[in-house]
């Protein structure tokens, strides 16, 4: 094993591959690494995919992390070009004391601009604001057929591609992206507690609107009556006159650094039934039944797991796996359906995240369109796994809805091509900047797109 | 590709009209996998078997007739079960072997030479070949079928059992030497199965028919066990064996 070869996985910690890691400080670094790869390439960037989208088994991986240009957000527009290797916690770190802050964010800030492009992220502001990529206005796009700048007006076709399609049109340089502004680092938070499902899911759907930001914490491992009931969680940016005490000396402080950190990986199995159940449990009793106007800071609202380095080492050696599908309003039963399969089938699952997506991109693999979506996170083990999420394919697949690329690790080709009819638009657009098929990663051949 | 279950996309037999190897491609195939090359001794075994995989669904099946008392020819076969898989294997399920006759072999040093060059010198040869594939590839999974008579011999079939033990013990060096490089290597150890192999003979302890000696073993490939026991049980039994004094263990039944 040569010293630039590593064994590689998604946070999920399965299905190793390995692969020559590269990384290259500039664009024509990066242009030399498409040139020299003796096989395939793909681009990996902070490795939060779940699954195989940043592996690339016997070939080369290119590490964006060395893409670090990040010049002042201008004061007027709010845009700012970053590299490529940049994470949004940087990002952040820069952009909140002047008063910006980033249009998109998943659950984590440890992620990249360029994986924030490839998965195009979305975030609990999606059925207001889109996802990421509605808010990029250039790319800085390498390519294996030429290195090119991209924006939705001069190359609309490659530029709307590259939107979650995971790297598979090429490496991203840096970007633009429009800042928001912002008054505060808070977020003023209303969180009310639900019953059951239909109880949580009739409150998103009449009120998510009066809200920019709206996520529900849905608990998968309750039967009966209780099934799926919810904790919604619902803010919009804190404006000056809502602080108080400390709060107005400092408003605009960026989140505090990470605390703790998982040191090893305990045992498979620590995380089973039980102690799931019990965690479900003891958050859902925790939370108020209903509070208004709770000043949280962002890092508290949008990302409570970054508080903890290397968490997914809790799910042991065996690793674990994210299920997050989406559904159009039309077919909400879908996530009844799923909830109650998980629960006959005695399938562990931490609370679920439950959302209402707004319209989809021109993205051909954008994942997000009109609907709910569920992001289930499920520990790898137990026997019947693999066949109940078949089984959830399925349904999911029957009812127009589709799986999130960022977070798969096992879907079939012939599934993921009923979730995305676009996917021949897709090839052939890909075609006329990789007409060798260069950009491959184990996902892309996983799921056989050419 | 494997995907997070370990679930193979392509798969190589070698000892392709094992009927063990056979029934767990099966379940591969209900799952996700959708290349296999078989390679056997027998073409119109191998045909059958092929015909039926693409009868459950398989969407392209290749056969390879190659001959295991020939060490070397293995790198050749090696080569062309790649080829023909198209490049790639995720999943290469080692089902080289044949049983014996314990009484024959007894005196029959040819007999004896050529059962350890089908069951241990054939399979290493052929793993060997296959390493550096492997390696190149980035990935990979190889399972090995041993058996539980290479756990400790017995006077009734010491000849393959031998055989067994050897390519058991060949596994395991050969599996650390793979570790670094994300390829999974697993042995998987029956007990008395009922096929052809064993047709004719009395059920020994702890049988068991082909179907659940597979669903077994198909459930083994998605852990990380590093030894597959059919049935499970197996395991403890092997404890037991492997401790009896000598003077016990040859007054047991066999």
């Amino acid at each position: 094993m040569s010293n630039h070869q590593e064994l590689l996985t998604g946070w999920g910690n399965t299905a190793p591959s390995l692969a020559d890691v590269v990384r290259p400080r500039n664009e024509e670094e990066v242009t030399t690494d498409l040139q020299n790869a003796p096989g395939s390439l793909i681009a990996r960037g902070l490795g939060r995919s779940y699954g195989d989208a940043a592996q690339c088994a016997g070939g080369t991986v290119l590490s964006n992390r060395g893409l670090w240009n990040l010049t002042p957000i201008d004061p007027l527009t709010g845009l700012v070009t970053v590299g490529a290797g940049v994470s949004l916690d940087e990002l952040v770190s820069i952009s909140i004391p002047a008063g910006w802050f980033i249009p998109v964010t998943p659950g984590t800030r440890q992620v990249t601009i360029g994986g924030a492009i490839a998965a195009d992220i979305h975030g609990k502001n999606h059925h207001v604001d889109g996802s990421f990529m509605n808010h990029v206005r250039s790319i800085r796009l390498a390519t294996p057929t030429g290195t090119l700048t991209i924006t939705p007006e001069s190359e609309p076709e490659l530029f709307w591609a590259t939107a979650g399609a995971m790297g598979l049109t090429g490496v991203v340089i840096d970007a633009t992206v429009q800042m928001i502004p912002i008054e505060t680092s808070y977020i003023s938070v209303d969180t009310e507690r639900f019953p059951n499902l239909d109880a949580t899911m009739a409150a998103m759907a009449s009120g998510d609107d009066d809200y920019r930001y709206s996520v529900a914490w849905v608990d998968c491992m309750t039967a009966g009556a209780s099934m799926g009931r919810g904790v919604i969680t619902r803010g919009d940016h804190a404006p000056k006159s809502m602080l108080e005490g400390k709060q107005t000396r400092h408003p605009l402080s960026p989140p505090a650094s990470t605390k703790l950190a998982v040191p090893f990986t305990p045992p498979s199995g620590l995380l089973n039934r039980l102690s799931i159940k019990a965690f479900n449990e003891a958050w859902f009793r925790k939370s108020p039944k209903k509070r208004d106007g709770e000043i949280q800071s962002l890092g508290t609202f949008f990302h409570p797991l970054d508080g903890v380095d290397w968490w997914n080492r809790l799910h042991g050696h065996r690793g674990f796996l994210q299920y997050q599908f989406v559904v159009s309003d039309a077919h909400g039963d879908v996530v009844t359906k799923a909830i109650e399969l998980l629960s006959s089938q005695k399938v562990p699952s931490f609370l679920a995240v439950l959302k209402r997506f707004g319209p989809h991109n021109p993205g051909p693999l954008s994942f997000p369109m009109k609907g709910w979506t569920l992001a289930l996170d499920i520990p790898i083990g137990p026997p019947q796994l693999a066949g109940v999420l078949d089984q959830l394919d399925l349904m999911v697949g029957e009812a127009g809805g589709r799986l999130y690329l960022a977070k798969d690790s096992r879907l079939s080709p012939q599934q993921f091509r009923a979730m995305y009819p676009q996917l021949g638009e897709f090839e052939r657009i890909r075609k006329t900047i990789d007409p060798q098929g260069l950009l491959a990663s184990d996902l892309s051949r996983r799921l056989g797109i050419s | 590709m494997r995907n997070a279950f370990g679930q193979p996309q392509s798969v190589l037999v070698l000892g392709g009209t094992s009927e063990i190897a056979l029934s767990v491609v099966e379940r591969l195939v209900a799952a996700r996998t959708q290349t296999v090359v078989l390679a056997g001794r027998n073409p119109s075994g191998l045909d059958l078997a092929a015909q039926e995989l693409r009868d459950k669904g398989a969407q392209s099946v290749e056969t390879l007739v190659f001959d295991a008392d020939e060490p070397s020819n293995a790198q050749g076969v090696i080569d062309q079960a790649f080829e023909k898989a198209g490049g790639s294997i995720d999943l290469v399920l080692i089902a080289v072997g044949q049983l014996g006759d314990q009484d024959l072999l007894d005196n029959d040093p040819d007999g004896a030479a050529a059962l350890f060059t089908t069951n241990l010198t054939w399979p290493v040869a052929a793993m060997t070949a296959l390493r550096s594939k492997l390696i190149t590839q980035g990935s990979g999974h190889v399972a090995v079928i041993a058996s539980i008579a290479g756990v400790r011999v017995r006077r009734a079939n010491f000849t393959y059992g031998a055989t067994k033990a050897g390519l058991d013990a060949f596994t395991q060096g050969y599996s650390d030497s793979l570790k670094p490089y994300g390829v999974k290597v697993q042995i998987i150890r029956p007990g008395f199965v009922r096929t052809k192999m064993t047709e004719g003979m009395a059920d020994a302890p702890f049988s068991t028919d082909v179907g659940p000696a597979a669903d077994t073993i198909v459930k083994g490939l998605s852990s990380p066990a590093s030894v597959i026991w059919s049935p499970p049980l197996l395991q403890g039994v092997a404890l037991v064996m492997r401790s009896l004094p000598g003077v016990l263990w040859r007054k047991m039944p066999s």
